[in-house]
């Protein structure tokens, strides 16, 4: 499951149908305000998008492009978010999580937590995706 | 016999409780009970979703033509617990199956019976 | 299977039985696992939040600290299957 398949199809399929699932994907995360979706959903679809590249383009061409450390980092970055998004309020005067002290001007407190739920959603799509990414490669790329 | 009308699905989900509880304690292939812990998962996010269901209402997500009336929804917590619970169980697979893929390389096989056989021959 | 296994999953099924025949009638609407807290969600929601979708603010606002939690279990299952299984082609 580690080399280039060497299909046409499959290649040429797979190369034509990831765009539109990673900007299906976007749209799932940001729209967890107004539909089902979320954090979570959209995270997975990203993983199962890159798990497609690598299954059908083989793995020395997909690790160059976007490696296991960077799959790592990604979920190290969106688990920062999530905290920061808890810690920069209680610098404002607002408790640990509370969304209503975050320091964008002009807003009211209702919108200043609306912002705050979608910061939090992307920082959990964040890891969700990094995480799968990296379980899928670890559990294929080590030899006896 | 209207406890029964009312309560058949929870009696379902005992069944595949059941199920997945015969797979991780009656077979005895390592990976054959990865799988009745799965089953068993995946019955308790059916019990709690059933849980939440009452006659006559709509989705949890507010409808401008319904208005803000709490019993024109369903219950929103048991949606909230499983949504997370699904993927820390997608993680949790993978840890098992990491660690079942060490074993594999350790001992050769994934029988319970050769595992602990070839543990005593080794020590 | 053999005998002692049918008979943990017969006490098994039977003490589950037992046990949601006490639980109330999911037709009932005056249940309190649904009237306390999830109500007073869906009617301040919006108020608080301008979130149409319940589930959501409930998950990333109201119950934030819990999303914190499992998302950190999330993270700890990848770090686990890192030092489990190193991949060997490591550029050094």
């Amino acid at each position: 499951m580690r080399e280039r398949l060497e299909n046409p199809v499959v290649e040429g399929v797979s190369k034509f149908l990831v765009p539109f699932m990673q900007i299906f994907a976007l749209y799932v995360i940001t729209h967890g305000h107004y539909g089902p979706g979320g954090g979570f959903q959209g995270g997975v679809i990203l993983a199962a998008s890159m798990m497609l590249l690598r299954l059908s383009l083989g793995e020395e061409y997909e690790h160059r492009r976007f490696s296991p450390t960077a799959a790592t980092f990604v979920a190290a970055v969106g688990i920062l978010i999530y905290a920061l998004a808890g810690l920069v309020p209680m610098a404002f005067g607002g408790r640990f999580l509370d969304y209503a002290y975050l320091p964008i001007p002009g807003l009211s407190s209702a919108e200043l937590r609306y912002h705050g739920i979608l910061i939090v959603e992307s920082g959990v799509g964040l890891v969700v995706w990094g995480t799968l990414v990296t379980l899928f490669d670890h559990l294929l790329g080590s030899e006896a | 016999m209207s406890a029964l009308a009312g309560n058949y699905t929870y009696y379902i989900t005992a069944f595949l409780l059941a199920i997945g509880l015969y797979g991780m304690i009656g077979k005895k292939n390592l990976l054959k009970k990865l799988i009745g812990m799965n089953i068993f998962q995946t019955a308790i996010f059916l019990f709690f979703i059933h849980g939440a269901v009452k006659p006559g209402t709509t989705v949890p997500v507010l409808d401008s033509r319904i208005g803000m009336d709490a019993a024109a929804y369903i219950n929103p917590l048991p949606h909230v617990l499983i949504l997370t619970a699904i993927v820390v169980s997608v993680a949790t697979t993978g840890v098992a199956l990491a660690l079942l893929i060490t074993i594999y390389r350790r001992y050769g096989s994934l029988e319970e019976t050769t595992i602990l056989e070839r543990m005593k021959q080794s020590s | 299977m053999s005998w002692y296994t049918a008979i943990v999953l017969a006490l098994f099924f039977g003490l589950l039985v037992y046990a949601e025949s006490d639980l109330p009638d999911s037709r009932d609407t005056s249940a309190p696992a649904r009237t306390h807290i999830a109500s007073r969600y869906i009617e301040q929601t919006y108020a608080d939040t301008r979130t149409p979708n319940i589930v959501t603010s409930v998950l990333a606002d109201y119950r934030g600290y819990d999303t914190l939690g499992e998302t950190v279990v999330i993270l700890t299952a990848g770090l686990a299957v890192i030092l489990i299984l190193p991949r060997k082609d490591r550029r050094r």
